[in-house]
């Protein structure tokens, strides 16, 4: 073997290194949902969300998971949400999901939102029943934490696939919240919600893009 | 000095490189020593804000003052060895076959042994006797209970996934977000966790103790500055096990007295909700309902 | 199987068929889905396995863990069918054993199959292990990369884990066998005169796993990644998507792997040893190799056991560690580190062997304190297996038993401080010679010795309240692990390689690998004890902002200490593929048994049993008798 073809098969196995540290990085490391940012303008953002039962999709087809909407109407399937930096946030949350009770009763108690108070289906309430939740909204860096209701087990028209109109069985919940110096601040889901994971606590409640996202301040 | 190869092996003046090592040895020590107690030992963690914190941090100070003059000799040793002994021959040359001396291995064996025990003795002595377990979890039974322990004020840490949330059983079992203590007041930690293994870290106050689901596992502290402390996760317990920290505070009795009172106030709320207080949890759902 | 000799060259696409390991990959890739369809099978089935997804039939993998677990199984079996090790008890069962050695090649395609000549066996293990020791590296130069800055970036949280857990856990299973797999491997059976292993085809078959189980580990990251650290915790473990069974399956056939490679290694020194070669001429080397197969053969089958606890309650149901339904989180860290502290001395000791064997021959001395240090590795193996609860010394156990396990924790110091006192006596008034090999010898001990000191901080309960979980652990085990075992592995690489290959390695390379690897070794790991200190827990993907220069430091020093692992393999490729300059016999004038060979090394190493006459480290004795005499007339008289 002569030293060029030494030479080539050597610089052939440093590309093909290469590629596949590049595939490796690319295809796996950095992915992440697309950010969705608030619509709004200035000092007073909206964020408008969802969660479902069923993401009825491929990869997963029978996870929970949240989506966000964009500020030109379209839902899409992202956790990684972005508000301006001392702002006054507006969540809306549309949820599809039968009720499956908080693990820690304690995280029944809205906190974090502008008066206490949030939103359930146009009443305010500053506490909700933690058997009556199914999924809640925590920012806990931020010390938000808020319940979800969930819809009744028998309610009829259901949602099984995202993402679900609001012609189907949702309840709604609003609360407001100041965000404050910009950072990136994780976000999560308290219920125990995933399905045939041991403690609830295992596949879509571990994983970015369906019940845990990132909020991006300013 | 001369050296004749071959099968005898002679003394020459030998001893003066033992005097060399160990004047070297002990001038670095003389240095050092007096830096690693005045200068790094204040700065040793993790501080005295509590009589288990000051523990630690004694004996942080004490393993560095006692264990840097060994690496010390050790490195003496060698580099001296690296400078003196080194070949200069071009050709491979042997040197002399010194297989062993007994005196030397034995007083090898006794020295580290004498240490090794000695610092057994004084770390169980630390742990059990003076500092009460040190703030770190125990168990559900404590072996190393201080004075006063069945008069501690105990508040409960519940670890979950992936927030850390307390209980003051003695304040009607309410439970908040944050986590404020009183100073010189022995406090027991109850650390338990509601799902997966998590570790309760109160950096400044040197606590820490396993979250284990089912289990009480105590952890005492008894506070003598007022302050506030970091609160770490140290077991890895899934996604966001970096981000479970937050601040706890030590207010002084009156203070905490008020704060108490206030944050039963905040979280009134949920309180009818709430399990009974007890020493750990298996919270429905143990599996995902439907 | 034809007993026809190689003799007629065949073309290439002609050998390709046949048992070799592109065989075993179509097998394993075949029995991969076949087992998948298997398990999906059983899941839809029997609905106490813990796998049904709601799409009936469907048999989707996501959760199927079953069916993962299957796929797994069979690919192995096809793996290993497909690299002939069915062929020999097929041939015995129908009647007509073949010899070992027959129909095996002397082409370099024999390095790609079953092969019952240890050396080859040896030389896969380097190139097959060292693969994953890169890969590993290479996701903590990722994870470095990350940590450059407090928040999660470039990758998401999720991700960060999997290159902690993936990195962790390669290192973990390929150093298990870093230097017994290539060098235990290759040069036990020459140094104590023998002319192959006890059980050579058990050999090939640890090496094999090997490929196998890395293969399967790196598959994780299809199936939803790692989230819990190379330690595994239940029930986390528990929790975790499908890529914990890949963890799972890979440390099963590790173990299986590390119990076979020291039950074979056991026999071999045990009872193979050629005559004269007493316990006192034993090289050192092969000491360290046989303590560390004693702890292999009884800690490893521990983590099989608890692996395959770990698969039940993953796959069917079962709740051994989640409290909720009755078992124990405990018995999962109890059952864990009872294997994972031996497991670290497994890590240990064969540094030490190797060190001890490389001293001498560059000091010109004999090894000092000889029988101190064969004390110091068997005190080091007993004691080993009474220590496991220091890692557990904040859990909640019963807090009586800490001051026992601090106790034996300090006392085990003992017997590894003997190897310093070794190294110090051999170099005393010594001609030292820098070789590339010393270099990375002396750096051992500087590592070790910081390495073992931070044990003692850790050992200590109040100091361990204050390290344990944090990145002090950390720097501890790395400077044991990484300055301990990985310069002794690049020890003896640069010392064996002309013996191995037959070529010499650059110099020059050399001498720059390694500088530059134990500088920025040293200012990689040396701040993350201080790191541990100001509050920053081990796994962790974000950090109090106070301590990014911190990080950001060590992250540079890790760059270029990746760096150097650069330059480290362009030396092996220039050396190997380009200048190629054949290695002298022994460039080292070494007395070691090996060095008295031809290189290469003949197939059955040595023409007739040597008879040996002195020992390895008679360096400066006037008049000593060489280390064997490779053609004995007769034996020697009685009591030699």
């Amino acid at each position: 073997m002569t030293t060029r073809v030494r030479l080539a098969l050597v610089a052939a196995g440093i590309v093909a290194g290469g590629a596949l540290i590049a595939y490796y990085i690319a295809s796996f490391l950095v992915v992440t949902p697309r950010s969705v940012a608030a619509s709004g303008t200035g000092k007073q953002a909206q964020l408008t969300l969802q969660t479902v039962a069923a993401f009825g999709h491929p990869p997963h087809v029978d996870w929970v998971t949240y989506l966000a909407r964009e500020p030109n109407g379209k839902w899409v399937h992202s956790t990684v949400l972005h508000v301006p930096a001392y702002a006054t946030v507006k969540v809306t949350v549309y949820q599809f999901d039968t009720a499956t009770g908080l693990r820690n009763p304690f995280w029944g108690q809205p906190r974090g939102t502008v008066g206490g108070t949030i939103n359930v289906n146009g009443k305010a309430t500053n506490v909700l029943n933690p058997d009556d939740a199914s999924h809640t909204f925590a920012i806990p860096d931020l010390g938000v934490s808020v319940p979800l209701k969930g819809i009744a087990d028998n309610a009829k028209n259901q949602c099984g696939v995202a993402p679900c109109a609001l012609s189907m069985a949702h309840t709604t919940t609003t609360f407001v919240f100041k965000s404050g110096k910009p950072g990136k601040y994780r976000w999560q889901c308290f219920v125990p919600c995933a399905f045939q994971f041991p403690l609830g606590f295992g596949g879509p409640m571990q994983s970015l893009g369906w019940m845990d996202g990132y909020l991006m301040v300013g | 000095m001369t050296e004749i190869a071959g099968n005898e092996i002679v003394p020459q003046r030998v001893p003066h490189h033992w005097w060399k090592i160990v004047g070297t040895w002990l001038v670095l020590v003389a240095i050092s020593e007096p830096l690693i107690v005045l200068v790094l030992g204040p700065h040793l963690p993790p501080g005295r804000m509590s009589a288990e914190a000051g523990a630690q941090t004694d004996a942080n100070v004490v393993l560095t003052a006692l264990l840097v003059p060994i690496m010390l000799l050790v490195w003496v040793v060698f580099v001296y060895s690296f400078v003196v002994w080194r070949s200069r021959d071009a050709a491979v040359v042997d040197g002399p076959p010194i297989k062993g001396h007994a005196g030397t291995q034995l007083l090898w064996i006794v020295i580290t042994g004498a240490i090794v025990i000695a610092l057994a003795a004084w770390g169980s002595y630390t742990l059990v006797a003076s500092s009460h377990g040190a703030g770190g979890g125990q168990g559900p039974n404590p072996a190393d209970q201080p004075k006063g322990a069945s008069h501690a004020l105990a508040i409960q840490v519940i670890g979950q996934q992936w927030e850390w949330t307390f209980r003051y059983p003695s304040y009607g079992g309410f439970e908040s977000r944050d986590l404020a203590i009183p100073d010189h007041t022995l406090v027991a930690f109850h650390v338990t966790s509601l799902d997966v293994t998590h570790s309760f870290w109160a950096y400044g106050l040197g606590v820490k103790a396993d979250a284990v689901a089912g289990v009480d596992n105590v952890a005492y502290v008894n506070a003598r500055k007022t302050g506030f402390f970091q609160i770490r996760c140290a077991e890895l317990c899934g996604l966001w096990h970096g981000h479970m920290a937050k601040k706890g505070r030590v207010l002084s009795f009156a203070g905490f007295q008020a704060w108490a009172k206030a944050a039963k106030t905040k979280n009134a709320a949920i309180q009818k909700y709430l399990s009974p207080y007890n020493p750990w949890y298996f919270p429905a759902p143990l599996r995902r309902a439907g | 199987m034809s007993a026809t000799p190689i003799a007629v060259r065949r073309p290439l696409w002609r050998r390709l068929i046949g048992f070799n390991m592109l065989t075993g990959l179509a097998l394993g890739c075949g029995g991969w889905f076949l087992g998948g369809w298997i398990g999906g099978w059983m899941a839809v089935h029997h609905n106490y396995l813990q796998s049904a997804t709601s799409c009936n039939g469907c048999g989707g993998t996501d959760q199927n863990d079953v069916g993962i677990y299957m796929g797994y199984l069979f690919a192995v079996i096809g793996w290993l069918v497909g690299l002939g090790f069915l062929n020999y008890p097929i041939a015995r069962l129908r009647g007509r054993p073949p010899s070992m050695k027959h129909h095996e090649t002397t082409s370099w395609t024999r390095y790609f199959k079953l092969c019952t000549d240890h050396k080859v066996v040896g030389i896969q293990y380097l190139f097959g292990v060292g693969i994953f020791f890169f890969i590993g590296g290479l996701n903590a130069m990722l994870m470095r990369t990350e940590l450059l800055r407090p928040v999660e970036q470039p990758w998401p949280a999720g991700q960060y884990l999997t290159l902690v857990s993936l990195h962790g856990t390669m290192m973990i299973m390929m150093t298990s066998a870093f230097i017994l797999g290539p060098f235990g491997n290759y040069f036990v059976p020459i140094m104590i005169g023998a002319r192959r292993m006890a059980f050579p085809r058990i050999e090939s078959l640890t090496f094999w796993l090997v490929p196998a189980a890395g293969l399967i580990l790196m598959s994780a990251i299809a199936f939803g990644g790692l989230p819990f650290g190379w330690t595994g915790y239940a029930p986390l473990a528990d929790q975790a998507r499908a890529g914990a069974d890949a963890y799972v399956m890979a440390f099963i056939l590790i173990s299986i792997s590390l119990t076979l490679v020291g039950l074979n290694l056991m026999a071999t020194i045990l009872t193979m040893r050629a005559p004269g070669m007493t316990w006192r001429r034993l090289p050192i080397f092969v000491w360290g190799v046989l303590s560390t197969s004693v702890l292999q053969v009884l800690a490893a089958p521990v983590l099989l056991a608890t692996m395959t606890m770990v698969l039940m309650d993953r796959a069917t149901n079962t709740s051994f560690f989640l409290a909720s339904a009755g078992g124990s989180q405990y018995l999962y860290e109890n059952l864990f580190w009872f294997f994972g502290h031996p497991e670290v001395y497994i890590l240990a000791l064969p540094g030490f062997g190797i060190v001890l064997e490389i001293l001498p021959v560059f000091a010109r001395k004999p090894l000092w304190g000889y029988p101190l240090a064969v004390a110091g590795m068997v005190g080091v193996t007993l004691l080993s297996f009474m220590v496991w609860q220091h890692h557990l010394f904040v859990s909640g156990l019963n807090a009586g038993l800490r001051p026992f396990y601090m106790l034996t924790t300090e006392l085990i110091s003992i017997p590894t401080g003997f190897i310093f006192l070794n190294a110090m006596g051999t170099l005393w008034r010594a001609r030292i010679r820098f070789t590339v090999p010393m270099l990375f010898a002396l750096a051992f001990f500087f590592n070790f010795l910081i390495g073992g000191l931070s044990g003692v901080f850790v050992s200590d309960v109040p100091s361990d309240v204050t390290t344990h979980g944090s990145y002090f652990v950390m720097a501890h085990f790395h400077y044991t692990i990484m300055g301990g075992l990985v310069f002794a592995f690049f020890a003896a690489v640069y010392y064996w390689l002309p013996k191995m290959l037959g070529v010499t390695l650059n110099e020059t390379l050399g001498k720059i690998h390694f500088w530059l690897m134990f500088v920025f070794f040293n200012l990689t790991f040396f701040p993350l004890f201080a790191a541990g200190f100001l509050d920053m827990p081990r796994r962790v993907s974000t950090y109090a902002p106070g301590l990014q220069t911190l990080n950001d430091f060590v992250s540079a020093s890790a760059f270029v200490l990746g760096f150097s692992m650069l330059i480290f393999i362009a030396n092996l490729v220039w050396s190997l593929v380009f200048v190629r300059e054949p290695a002298a016999e022994n460039p080292w004038a070494s007395r070691g048994l090996e060095w008295q060979l031809p290189t290469p090394i003949p197939v059955d190493n040595f023409e007739r049993i040597p008879v040996i006459t002195n020992g390895p480290y008679e360096y400066g004795v006037a008049g000593a008798a060489p280390v064997a005499q490779l053609t004995p007339g007769a034996l020697p008289a009685a009591g030699s």
